[in-house]
């Protein structure tokens, strides 16, 4: 596989969030807004690179049996690195997301990226790989943030569209989140069988 | 290279070796944000002071106060203005009683226990609804939800589905009764160092001892 295909794969055909189901967690819970699930995007998208470097680094001396634990404290590390450093210098950002920053832990993205494909693969395609998925991730959390802030706040990356009296509350709260990830996931699905 | 086995004296080993980087790195990481992360934190609390105030040229020395109904203590910071009076207090005041837990918010009180501005601190209210506090409370649109400007003894402060002279939050009532929780203990609380209506003069070594108990 090509690493542009590599790359590209993370964004439709095998997005964590539409197609694998992976990661509900924070996929349901930080999309209230766009601007949230954007954030959240980023910051899972680095903490993703970088664990898939470190993992495909040493996954020659990781012995088999405690592959799961090493990878769970690597990924963990590198999450706190991200939290005191975003509690440091950009404490506004830190602020609407700092809530959010332990879950990157337990996103079974990050573990199943290191599983799956870091641990078997070069460092430059398990960057590539980070990076693919990373961004398809972003992707799906911005959409779905941007349609739950549209439908329930009528607004848009904090702009306003609609007066909000005429949103629906629903999409707000989490009942929402998982009507509007239903429909999403429908019509990714057609995307990609279309092709 | 091959995979290393997976004996005992490896998978210690390995174990070992990677929870020793991680908590160096760790350590490294902690030590050198410290520092940024308290001026982070400090810069925050002073803009709040500045936020709630009315003008103010200098900040007097902080004290802490406990509340009669609860276990934690309040902070209070008193301003003065250049002729060294006492132009106002903000109180950094919290509650427990939010939708998801606990809420802190600095509240600004003029020495006649007037409020003279709020900013929320720190909560985990739900997106889109309590979290809509920190602007509600404050808006111009509706005179029965903005509290600015306003004493707590002249209105009834409690939100109005309680019969209370405030309109809660469309939607968010809970977070809305508890914010004005947090706002009435800083009130409560602050109330009792000085005789509202007076010249507000407040000894903190004084009345200090009283607190702590």
């Amino acid at each position: 596989m090509s690493q542009l295909k590599n790359f590209t794969k993370g964004i439709l055909k095998e997005n964590p969030v539409f197609v694998l189901l992976l990661g509900m967690c924070p996929t349901l819970g930080v999309t209230s807004s766009a601007i949230n699930g954007m954030g959240m995007g980023l910051a899972t998208t680095f903490v993703l690179m970088m664990s898939n470097i470190v993992v495909s680094m040493v996954k020659d001396f990781i012995p088999d049996k405690v592959r799961i634990p090493s990878f769970i404290v690597i990924i963990a590390t590198f999450v706190t690195i991200v939290q005191l450093t975003m509690q440091a210098y950009l404490p506004a950002l830190f602020e609407n997301l700092g809530l959010f920053i332990p879950l990157i832990v337990v996103n079974c993205i990050v573990l199943g990226r290191a599983e799956a494909y870091a641990s078997k693969q070069s460092i430059v395609s398990s960057i590539v790989d980070g990076a693919g998925i990373g961004i398809g991730f972003t992707f799906a959390l911005t959409l779905l943030g941007g349609v739950r802030e549209f439908l329930g706040a009528g607004t848009f990356f904090g702009t306003s569209i609609y007066p909000e009296k005429f949103g629906s509350l629903l999409f707000v709260l989490a009942p929402g989140a998982f009507i509007a990830l239903g429909y999403l996931i429908a019509v990714i699905n057609q995307i990609n069988r279309a092709k | 290279m091959a995979k290393r086995e997976s004996s005992f004296k490896n998978m210690v080993f390995t174990l070992f070796t990677v929870t020793l980087i991680a908590s160096s790195a760790l350590g490294v990481v902690y030590e050198f944000t410290k520092k940024a992360i308290e001026i982070s934190n400090l810069k925050k609390q002073a803009k709040a002071i500045e936020a709630v105030l009315p003008e103010f040229e200098t900040l007097g020395d902080s004290y802490k106060l406990m509340p009669s109904d609860e276990k934690d203590s309040l902070e209070f910071f008193p301003a003065y203005n250049a002729g060294n009076e006492l132009v106002g207090t903000a109180v950094k005041t919290y509650t427990n009683k939010g939708f998801s837990g606990y809420i802190s918010i600095m509240t600004g009180f003029t020495p006649d226990g007037t409020i003279s501005g709020y900013q929320v601190l720190q909560h985990q209210e739900t997106p889109g609804l309590g979290s809509k506090m920190n602007e509600w409370f404050r808006s111009m649109n509706n005179e029965k939800q903005n509290i600015i400007g306003k004493n707590p003894d002249a209105i009834n402060f409690t939100v109005s589905k309680d019969g209370g002279g405030v309109d809660a939050i469309t939607a968010a009532t809970i977070s809305s009764r508890a914010f004005l929780d947090a706002v009435k203990r800083a009130y409560t609380t602050y109330t009792q160092t000085t005789d509202a209506n007076s010249s507000a003069t407040y000894k903190p070594d004084a009345n200090n001892k009283g607190g702590e108990k």
